[in-house]
């Protein structure tokens, strides 16, 4: 073994590098250099000691902070679990352990995972790495940026409407939502419970396989995930797509603007290359998908953030607790219900108590039918429009996002905007498909004086629990596109 | 339209503190993304049965045993107020 590389080595290679580029590029909100140490002692022990060696064995990677390890913090990114120290790990984080992977710390995000650009965090905005002046999306920012620059090998992000995809796309990085119950929630913070979803991030299709295999299968503290059989999905690729049929949706291409559409249309040709067939489906109900995602997930959303009360964790704001919160007159003695009222208000972002506040109006007394059950009855006609479309094709072919990265602040102050970000992606969570975001061609940006070109992701949604269908087909482009 | 008070009446329910200016910032946001959301009205869903779950699982169920906690503490911990082991919360009357 002499004179290879050690876990430890590798480690400290990440960690240094982390340590370089953090100030400027922000991925990562906290850094657990002795954890990730310790890990990778371990890992070289048992390497010469000749024990069994698991799936990623001295890996190094980061963990999106809305996902507990135990002992380390974990914020969602919000001022209200500023002091929040997990007690337990997630499931994907004990099945990470066993594989013998390191965390080298918890990555930037959006507040409680709603945003599309990191904007939202409590603690300052991730840069993108490939032009620092443009998001890296959102919400699992941070583990997008900590991926593409090199600053962790994996990385777990979480996926409600696109959180995973998106930041994949704008980053230049492969990202994957698995199929709604492929992977355990036991241990991610609550944020939409019927659209949330755990899933890798990775520089290769291969690597996000890897870290799937890993953290995928059935866990009894997660009621909704699935029994069907989990597998070795980096054994399924194979670079052989011959006779597959991808579907394509032509009004999703009719609306990309010329550089988007070019991009696309080079990976259309590409599979064609690869022997796949072309052929177009239609899913005419997803035109709801982004306003049905909007009913639905702020009430999900106002009942799952309900726990944030400043009585069981978290930060509460009293006349016993010192803070450093400026605005008036926290010295007051309070009651029960200004207990409440005052933690939140101080605790929570502005987006959040948007949705919080979107979604009790729309459960509240008179409204429940006109918004939570209509949307829940057109949620099932976007899940027939899949259906239908898979009779014709195996996978759906998309473009991620309707743009490449967008500049900082360029939509903070348009909600509506910034949720159009999610436009292509926001579908997949409504009908619980799996779906994948690889690099394509880069395109232009609206650079004024210098142009530079910026990622540009495609993806492909499959049927579900269909996750070795689209990685292979995502493999097989990149091995095609790296020969 | 959402006026003033509504919003207030909304704020109430869901527990977060406003100022007044929060109050007017939340009912123009809040009735944009209404107004929106709205499109779904066009939507036929005739006979159509809500859906709450993507997958089609029911009724998953697991014996109710008590698992011992290795590290109580830690739990403990991140009480805002504790007293003897407890959580201290302020009387509700």
């Amino acid at each position: 073994m002499s004179g290879e590389k050690t876990s430890v080595g590798l480690t400290e290679e990440y960690l240094s590098r982390i340590d370089d580029k953090n100030k400027d590029i922000f991925a990562y909100l906290s850094i657990t250099k002795d954890l990730a140490l310790e890990q990778a002692r371990r890992v070289d022990e048992k390497v010469k000691n000749g024990e069994k060696i698991g799936l990623l064995e001295g890996i190094p990677g980061s963990i999106k902070d809305m996902i507990l390890v135990k002992g380390v913090r974990a914020t969602a990114a919000s001022k209200i679990l500023d002091n929040y120290v997990a007690p337990y790990d997630a499931t994907v984080i004990e099945r990470l352990r066993e594989e013998g992977a390191v965390f080298l710390g918890k990555a930037n995000m959006d507040e409680f995972a709603m945003g599309s650009s990191t904007e939202n965090s409590a603690y300052g905005v991730t840069k993108n790495p490939h032009d620092p002046s443009r998001v890296p999306g959102g919400s699992s920012g941070g583990s997008a940026a900590s991926v593409a620059a090199d600053m962790a090998v994996w990385s777990l992000g979480t996926d409600t409407g696109g959180s995973i995809r998106q930041p994949a796309s704008f980053c230049g990085v492969v990202g994957l939502k698995p199929t709604y119950g492929r992977v355990s929630r036991h241990g991610a913070i609550a944020m939409a419970s019927s659209l949330d979803q755990i899933g890798p991030f990775a520089k290769t299709v291969e690597d996000a396989a890897i870290v799937l295999s890993a953290i995928a299968g059935e866990d009894k503290f997660d009621a909704t995930s699935a029994r069907s059989w989990t597998k070795s999905y980096q054994d399924y690729l194979t670079g052989d797509i011959r006779g597959l049929r991808i579907g394509i949706v032509k009004e999703y291409l009719d609306n990309l603007a010329g550089d988007m559409r070019e991009s696309i249309e080079k990976v259309i040709d590409s599979y064609k290359s690869l022997g796949a067939e072309i052929v177009e489906v239609e899913l005419p109900h997803s035109k709801y998908a982004l306003p049905v995602y909007y009913i639905i997930q702020p009430c999900e959303v106002s009942s799952n953030l309900a726990r944030y009360d400043g009585i069981k964790y978290g930060i509460r704001i009293d006349d016993n607790m010192n803070t450093d919160i400026e605005n008036g007159d926290i010295d007051m003695p309070r009651t029960l219900l200004e207990t409440y009222l005052d933690s939140r208000r101080y605790g929570i972002g502005s987006e959040v108590k948007r949705r919080i506040m979107l979604g009790t109006y729309a459960l509240s007394a008179g409204y429940y039918d006109a918004y939570y059950l209509k949307a829940q009855k057109v949620r099932a006609l976007i899940r027939k429009d899949f259906e239908e479309a898979y009779k014709k094709a195996d996978m759906i072919l998309t473009p991620t996002t309707p743009t490449p990265a967008f500049r900082i602040g360029e939509k903070a102050d348009d909600p509506l905007q910034m949720y159009l970000a999610d436009i292509f992606t926001i579908t997949a969570n409504i009908a619980g498909v799996p779906a994948i975001s690889v690099p394509g061609p880069s395109v232009e940006t609206d650079g004024k004086s210098a142009s530079r070109r910026m990622p540009f992701g495609f993806q492909l949604m499959g049927k579900w629990f269909d996750e070795e269908g689209i990685l292979c087909a995502a493999d097989a482009y990149e091995k095609m596109k790296n020969k | 339209m959402l006026s003033k008070e509504e919003v207030k009446h909304i704020a109430s329910l869901a527990r977060i503190g406003m100022s007044d200016s929060d109050l007017e910032k939340f009912s123009l946001d809040l009735t944009v993304i209404l107004d929106w959301v709205r499109q779904l009205e066009e939507v036929d869903v005739d006979g159509i049965a809500p859906m709450s779950h993507t997958i089609g699982e029911v009724n998953i169920t697991r014996e109710d045993v008590a698992r011992h906690l290795s590290d109580k503490s830690a739990i403990i911990d991140l009480f805002p107020e504790e007293k003897s082991g407890y959580g201290k919360v302020k009387s509700v009357f």
